[in-house]
Parts: C-alpha cells; sequence; structure tokens
C-alpha cells in the first residue's frame, strides 16, 4: 500500500526532507513511483505568487509543441528551473527529454478576468495541453497554477528525488505533499501516480477506493472542467473536495460529512442534523467506502487529513510550532520531527478532519459531532 | 370414447395433458381427499369394472369369466377440467398415493385452450426459466489492498433513497435558504411490489402488511409495500402503518374515491404514490380482476357491484397523451399530500423507458422511475401477453442508469426494478446485479408469495390459475373456504425469514467487494458475465 507525508512548515524547507521520510517508510512502496506537490514557495519563486507555474514532462517534439500552444494562447515564459538528472538513472525510471517547470505571464485578456474565470482559465489551459499530449503521448502535464508544483516520476523515491536534483533552494517551499507509490492496479502510467491536482486543490490517498466507479460515473458528468482521466480510483478524492469547495461553496470540514456522512444514530444529536441529513441524501453518490486515508492541501496554505469510515488505515498528525507533517506511519514522523512533543501526536479517528492552518502554529481536529460552519 | 365412434378435435387424451396423474392403487385409502381438494376438478372418483378370465391348463375345462367393480381415481380429460400440477392432492393425501407428473413432451391441450374462440387467460408468470440475472457473478472480490470485509460483524448501511434527489448544488442552496426540497423517503432496497387487494386474496394481504410491521417496528428494516389497484381497507388508511405503504393509483382508480375521503383522517403520510401505467406480465394491456373474485367485500373496497370483471384500461384516459398524463399525475397526487409524498410513475419494460425517464428528469416532482421487466407476474393476463411482450429488465435498467449517467443525474431519480428477481431461488443474487446494473431498489411479487405463503406456481406451468380464485393454498382466493387455508401470522412470520435471509446474503455479496458504507449502485466493476454479448450489452466484464 502507497505510503502518504505531507510536510507544513512556517519557514520553507526541502521537499527531500519528506522523500527521506518515505524512505523509512519504503516497506510500504515498491519504488514503483514517486509524486510531489509543492506550494508555498520561498526562494525565486516567491518573486512569482501570482504566476502560473507548469510542471510536467515532455518530449523534445512536445515541447516544442507545447511552446507554440502557450506562445499561441498568449502565455509568455517568465522562468526555468531547469532539472536536469545527476548520476545514474534509477532502475525502472524511463529516460525523459525534459522535465518542465516554468512560470508564465498569463495573458492580459486572462489577468484582468475576475478571479473564478481566471481560474477556469488557467485549468482550461493545463486541460488543453494534456489532452495534446494524450494525442502524442509527448506531454505530461501535472499543473499549471500559481505558486504550485508537481513533481512526478516512476522509481523509487529516493533515488529519484536525488537524480532529479530535488534537494535545492529554488524547491524549498512551506506545503509539500508526497506519496511513495505500491503500484497494485493501474499500469505505472504518470497520470495515475498522486497527489492529484485541480484548480489549487491537491489530494493525495492510500488505499483502494471500492465505490470509485460509480463516483467516477458521477463526476465526469457533472459538466465541470478537469473531471476526467480517473487514471487512478483514488483520483475522485481529490475531485469531490473541488466539488464540495468550489461548486458546493462548503467548508473543508463539509468534506467529511460528504465522502464519509454520519451513521442516523451519529447525527441524531447533532445541532445541524437536518441540513446534514439533506446533505447525506443529496451527496450520496460521492460516498467513499474506504479503505483509505486523505492527505489534501487546499490554496491558502491548509492541510488536513481524513480517514474513511472504517478506520482501515493508519495515519498520523504531529509536529510543533511552526512546523507539522502528516504521515500515512509513525516512523516517516518520528524520523521528519524527532524533536516534537509525541503525546500531542494526533492519529485521527472515523469522525475527524484533522487541520493545520496557513499559520502551521496547532493541530486543530474537527469531529464530524461538531458544528459545522456554514453561511447561507 | 368408443373405439368406434369419432373422436372430436378436441378429444384429447391423459397423454396429451400437460400434468399426468399418477395414482397407486396399493396405497389409496379412497378417502377422497385429493378429488375434494383439486381446484380444477381434474380427478373425480373413478368406478372401473374390471373382467377376469379364469383359464385352466386342462383343455377339458372350459375358461370362467367373472367380473369385479374396483374404485379409485380418474383423471378428466376435457380442457377445462386438464390437471394444472399444482399437486395439492398430493398434499392432502395421508399415504402419498398420488402425484401429478409432468408430461414427457410438449402437450397438445395448448392448441386447445380457445374453445369458444377465448384465448387462454392466466395468471402467474412467464413460462420460461432462463434468466440472464442468473448467469451474473460477483467477481471483484477484495484481497489486495482493500480488504473484504466480515458480513456477520460489520456495520452496514444497505438503505435506499426513494424520491426525487435534487442535484447536490440545488440541493444544499434549498437546504440553506430554506427553499423546497422533494421528500425522500430512506428505505429497505428490496421493496414488495404492487399486488392489490382483491388479486390477492384477505388473509394474504393482511399477513403481508403484519410482516412488513414487524420487520420496521421490531427489527427496524425499513421494507415498503405497495397495493397494487384495488384500495385499501378503510383501517389501514387510518393507521399509523400506512407510513409503511405505497399507494398505486392506475387506470381504474379503483379504491380511490375511499382513499381521498380519508386523506384527512390519515394520522401519517404513505410512504409514496405509484402511478401505474404498464406491468411487466402484461404490456401495455390494462389491470384485470376477474369476476370469480369480485365478492362483496372486494366490490366495497373498490367501490364497484360484485360479480363483475374490472378491467382497467391500458392507459389513464383521462388525459390526451402519457406524458401529459404522467406530469398530471404527478402534480396532482403530490398536492393532495402537500408535495410531502413522493409519486412515481410505474411502467412495463419497454424501448421506449429511457424516453420516459428523459421525461421525468425534467419534471422536478418525479420522484422516482419503477420499470417491471417481461418476467414480472400477474393475477391475471392473457397467455400470449405474459409470454411474449415486454423487455427484459436487465438492460432496460441498464439503459436507464448510463442515460441518467450521461445527464449528470445519477440516482437523482432512483430507478426501480421488477420482474423475474428470484424466479429461479436466487433472489440476493438477482437483487445485487440489478442494483449493479444501476437500479436504487428492486421489488418482488411472486417470490414473497412463494417463500411466504407457498405458492406452487412455476415457470413450467404450475398451478398459475391465480385468475380465477380457486388458488389451492389460499393466496390469490377470495372464497373463504380457499383462504382459509392460509394463516396470517404464518405469512407475517415466512415474510421476515425472508427479508431477514435476504439481508444475510446481500451482506455476503457486498461485504466481499468491500462495500459496506453504502449501497453499491451502478457498481458495474464489481459484476461479470459468461456471455460476450451479454457482457458487451450490459457494458459488464466478460468472464470465462
Amino acid at each position: 500500500m502507497c505510503r502518504l507525508f505531507a510536510l507544513t512548515a512556517s519557514e520553507p524547507v526541502s521537499p527531500m526532507h519528506a522523500i527521506r521520510a518515505l524512505d523509512v517508510m519504503r516497506e510500504g512502496h515498491d519504488g514503483s513511483g514517486v509524486g510531489l506537490f509543492l506550494s508555498d514557495f520561498g526562494g525565486p519563486l516567491a518573486a512569482f505568487k501570482d504566476k502560473p507555474i507548469l510542471s510536467g514532462i515532455c518530449t523534445r517534439e512536445g515541447l516544442r509543441r507545447l511552446d507554440a500552444a502557450m506562445e499561441d494562447w498568449g502565455f509568455t515564459p517568465l522562468w526555468e528551473l531547469p532539472i536536469t538528472p545527476q548520476g545514474p538513472r534509477p532502475r525502472w525510471t524511463p529516460e525523459r527529454d525534459v522535465y518542465v517547470l516554468r512560470v508564465y505571464d498569463m495573458p492580459a485578456h486572462i489577468a484582468a478576468l475576475p478571479q473564478q474565470e481566471r481560474e477556469l482559465a488557467l485549468v482550461r489551459t493545463r486541460l488543453e495541453l494534456r489532452h495534446m499530449g494524450l494525442e502524442n503521448e509527448d506531454i505530461i502535464v501535472f499543473s499549471f497554477w500559481p505558486d504550485a508544483a508537481m513533481i512526478k516520476e516512476i522509481g523509487d523515491p529516493l533515488q529519484v528525488g536525488e537524480y532529479l536534483g530535488v534537494e535545492r533552494d529554488e524547491l524549498l517551499c512551506r506545503t509539500i505533499l508526497a506519496q511513495g507509490r505500491q503500484n497494485t492496479n493501474y499500469a505505472i502510467n504518470l497520470y495515475a501516480c498522486h497527489p492529484f491536482f485541480i484548480q489549487g486543490i491537491s489530494t493525495m490517498t492510500n488505499g483502494e477506493n471500492t465505490a470509485f466507479v460509480p463516483i467516477r460515473d458521477f463526476l465526469m458528468n457533472q459538466g465541470v472542467p478537469g473531471y476526467e482521466g480517473y487514471n487512478s480510483d483514488s483520483e475522485v478524492f481529490t475531485h469531490i473536495l473541488h466539488y464540495t469547495l468550489k461548486v458546493l461553496g462548503l467548508p473543508l470540514e463539509a468534506y467529511k460529512h460528504i465522502i464519509t456522512p454520519l451513521k442516523d444514530h451519529e447525527l441524531e444529536n447533532h445541532p445541524q442534523k437536518a441540513f446534514l441529513a439533506r446533505l447525506k441524501q443529496l451527496c450520496r453518490r460521492m460516498i467513499i467506502d474506504g479503505p483509505n486515508c486523505v492527505i489534501g492541501a487546499i490554496p491558502g496554505g491548509t492541510m488536513f487529513m481524513v480517514q474513511d469510515s472504517k478506520k482501515l488505515r493508519p495515519g498520523v498528525v504531529g509536529g510543533r510550532p511552526g512546523l507539522f507533517a502528516f504521515s500515512s506511519e509513525i516512523c516517516g514522523l518520528d524520523f521528519a520531527i524527532p524533536d516534537r512533543d509525541r503525546s500531542k501526536d494526533v492519529q485521527p479517528m472515523h469522525l475527524d478532519t484533522v487541520i493545520v492552518g496557513p499559520s502551521r502554529q496547532e493541530v486543530t481536529v474537527c469531529r464530524q459531532t461538531q458544528p459545522l460552519p456554514l453561511h447561507s | 370414447m368408443s373405439a368406434n365412434t369419432a373422436a372430436s378435435p378436441s378429444q384429447l387424451s391423459i397423454k396429451d395433458l400437460p400434468w399426468q396423474i399418477q395414482w397407486r392403487e396399493e396405497r389409496c385409502t379412497l378417502c377422497g381427499a385429493c378429488t375434494s381438494v383439486c381446484p380444477v376438478g381434474a380427478i373425480r372418483l373413478g368406478v372401473f369394472r374390471k373382467r377376469e378370465i379364469h383359464a385352466h391348463p386342462s383343455l377339458s375345462t372350459r375358461p370362467k369369466t367373472t367380473w369385479s367393480i374396483r374404485y379409485g381415481i380418474q383423471q378428466c380429460t376435457e380442457p377445462h377440467r386438464a390437471c394444472v400440477g399444482c399437486a395439492t392432492c398430493t398434499l392432502v393425501c395421508p399415504n402419498d398415493a398420488i402425484m401429478p407428473m409432468h408430461s414427457d413432451e410438449k402437450d397438445k391441450l395448448r392448441m386447445h385452450r380457445n374453445i369458444g374462440g377465448q384465448a387462454r387467460t392466466r395468471g402467474g408468470r412467464r413460462n420460461d426459466n432462463e434468466s440472464v440475472l442468473d448467469r451474473i457473478k460477483f467477481i471483484r472480490i477484495s484481497m489486495l489492498t482493500d480488504p473484504a470485509l466480515d458480513a456477520g460483524r460489520h456495520e452496514f448501511d444497505l438503505r435506499t433513497l426513494l424520491g426525487r434527489v435534487l442535484p447536490p448544488q440545488e440541493g444544499v442552496r434549498a437546504a440553506l435558504d430554506g427553499g423546497w426540497v422533494p421528500p425522500v423517503r430512506e428505505i429497505y432496497p428490496l421493496m414488495i411490489g404492487s399486488m392489490s387487494f382483491g388479486a390477492l386474496s384477505p388473509n394474504m394481504w393482511e399477513g403481508l402488511q403484519m410482516g412488513v410491521a414487524y420487520l420496521n417496528e421490531e427489527l427496524g428494516m425499513p421494507v415498503r409495500i405497495c397495493t397494487g389497484e384495488g384500495g385499501v381497507p378503510p383501517r389501514l388508511l387510518r393507521s399509523r402503518f400506512l407510513k409503511y405503504v405505497i399507494l398505486q393509483i392506475a387506470s381504474g382508480y379503483f379504491g380511490w374515491d375511499e382513499i381521498i375521503h380519508a386523506i384527512p383522517h390519515m394520522k401519517e403520510d404513505p410512504c409514496a404514490v405509484e402511478i401505474k401505467y404498464g406491468q411487466g406480465a402484461k404490456p401495455g394491456d390494462g389491470g384485470l380482476l376477474m369476476w370469480h373474485k369480485v365478492n362483496q367485500l372486494i366490490a366495497a373496497i373498490r367501490g364497484v357491484p360484485p360479480g363483475v370483471s374490472l378491467p382497467s384500461p391500458p392507459t389513464h384516459q383521462t388525459k390526451y397523451s402519457i406524458e401529459e398524463a404522467v406530469a398530471k399525475m404527478i402534480q396532482s397526487m403530490s398536492m393532495a399530500w402537500g408535495f410531502r409524498v413522493p409519486v412515481y410513475p410505474k411502467i412495463s419494460g419497454t424501448t421506449t423507458a429511457t424516453s420516459v425517464l428523459n421525461n421525468l428528469t425534467r419534471n422536478p416532482y418525479a420522484a422516482a422511475l419503477a420499470i417491471d421487466g417481461e418476467d414480472g407476474g400477474t393475477g391475471a393476463a392473457y397467455n400470449v401477453s405474459m409470454d411474449h411482450m415486454g423487455a427484459p429488465i436487465a438492460s432496460n435498467i441498464r439503459d436507464c442508469y448510463l442515460t441518467l449517467c450521461a445527464l449528470g443525474k445519477q440516482n437523482e431519480i432512483p430507478l426501480i426494478a421488477g420482474g423475474g428477481i428470484g424466479k429461479n431461488g436466487n433472489l440476493a443474487a438477482n437483487a445485487a446485479a440489478l442494483i449493479m446494473l444501476g437500479a436504487s431498489a428492486v421489488q418482488i411479487g411472486k417470490y414473497a408469495m412463494q417463500a411466504a405463503a407457498g405458492c406452487v406456481g412455476s415457470e413450467s406451468d404450475r398451478c398459475n390459475i391465480c385468475n380465477i380464485g380457486k388458488c389451492p393454498k389460499g393466496i390469490t382466493s377470495q372464497d373463504p373456504r380457499l383462504y382459509r387455508r392460509l394463516d396470517p401470522e404464518k405469512v407475517a412470520e415466512r415474510l421476515v425469514d425472508l427479508f431477514v435471509s435476504f439481508d444475510t446474503e446481500l451482506k455476503k455479496i457486498v461485504a466481499p467487494l468491500g462495500r459496506s458504507t453504502s449501497l453499491p449502485i451502478g457498481m458495474s466493476d464489481a459484476i461479470g458475465i459468461n456471455d460476450k454479448d451479454a457482457a458487451d450489452r450490459l457494458q459488464i466484464r466478460y468472464v470465462v
């Protein structure tokens, strides 16, 4: 089963720190891939906070097509991080032409749009590139979003991290999601590699989603740009979070009520019983059936962890003010933040959403039995 | 007949009948029980004269002839008295001396069941044992990252929703702003389909209602039962048990005068209202209660004179078109209960089901769509309708589910599947297969009659005389001499057995698939079939 590790820090840290924590948990991943979501950058990328960063992998021909398309659409490259592989290529890692991590300036007509429309324009641009790439299998695009970048590659996480030179000042950041894959269900395909990303929202999951097909069938027909692909059964977790926040306009705390709603006897004494019972009916199509641990990050610097309603997966959150880690195993947390008060570690149970906010000062546990912050 | 007389065209021998009575003289005590219970008078006391010749080996002694009289059982061969194979004679025989046996070839009686130009009518089911549902296997067993769950000890929520579910965005807005939200019931996914008071005997109806009440109130299983078109006893309308009942209105509107007048006195809203536009056993051919069964009680409840056949028209004739009828009737019935009760149409399986569904998606008051496939049963129908009319439920439900998916409205209009579920005894497997093909719930009728009341009908044309009120078990008879054979308490007990064991089996299916927190509607990756064409048609996996 995949291993998950995430860091949220007041001061930028290296993604390699998260990869080393994954390596401690290596018995749970088989070296079939690693995925990184990086956000809230320090270093030179901090100067481009509002500019979208394109992350992906291309062949040379793919890059030519990508450049032509981006130029055609009015996006101007501002800054690029050259990623040059170092040392021997890890076992299973294919030879790639170009790893892309590039900041663009938006064309004036997009920059002038209201925020919601501007965000959709960026999503559509990413999807256009993705579709272009699928035609000739020469462009893979993971994200195209301000202050967010993704790196994914097949191979052992530690070896890939060293091979791609992830330990560098330009990649220091405050929010890191990292996943070490165990490839069980699908052919090794980078679009099946966590974390998944849409409109600033990223999540990663371990376990298997037994309710995947009905949820996928629901989401992909909602007419929301980006609800597509589904090379992994876990991609729906990201899209359900997106649906919760962006389509339904509900707070992060409502996510758990959608994927794992309260049972009747648990709802009985809830102050928002009527609303939650209705929400359960309305969103029944997005109820997951586990076993899953989901770790995610949303725009603004908030990180969270939830479990399926059967609580069949481990998961722990701990740290100290200024630095918290979300880990699928305690050994990963012990490695990353040994000097913490372990008595304050939180292992979320079946009703909990564990949240560390953008101030990174404390861990908040939101139980489903508590009131939701709702606004009509 | 005599050997030297002409044989009439419909002169049949016992060999020509579908069922032959095997009678064992050495066991028979001539008690007469069998002849008295036979519902169709297929057997009678036979008086046989027997000649015996006593020949002596010696040629000098002349042989003697003696005559004796014997008594026994004789099978009638007139078409209207042909044995129906119900085996009630076997049931009552103290010495196991008598039993109907199925003919070893197709009978000739079928060509003579139209004496006087009357096409054959009967009750029961389609005479075909085939079931595509029986061939569907559950193949996605959780064996790796996701552990299989413990069906015996895990907590399951297998309820389904009956009622219009709004798109989440609209529903959340309405819930937050206090807008109207369509009524939705959380019910058990196995429903008892529409069987009317009249089609069923009072004892059977009472037994089913008691069983449903027990399931709800003692076991916490929200099982619902549909009335069929035949009205409702006044006491039930005014009782708290009405909330477990789905009232059916069909084109004859039988009993609705009483129901409408009872609305102000109702302590509870009914679970839902089903508007019947068609049924699987006789698609496009209205309901029928034959005169045999219209006694004083039935006539009173239905608001009609006794002793006349009660055919409902094929459609609701007060409206201009079906679409209009559906829309207006849903609106009217919703209004009658202040928009607090889900109202949905029931249609027979048909290639036009997706068109009906498309229509309903644009009607915000349409609460569900029930589809009754070709294997649906009935109390009375023409044989040709039962055996040859209508579409199979599996592909019909799948088409409708995929239509809803394409519209982004999956499960917003729950699909209720009926017709042939459990026809070969595989109730839970058939129900789960339909749910994974896209049904939100399934409904049964014949299975409940077989399991809860001992109905002996079968797809091999056994018994199937529900139409003439002679049901040997008293299930579909209005003759007190017959229905007193059925103890309502025992029916209720067996109905509870049926649902409790079904629940266990359903869990034994979904738990190994790793599902427990919600009913796996549309989990088509979990099922497969060993028929490539069927797999392609249903868009499920082909497995051999």
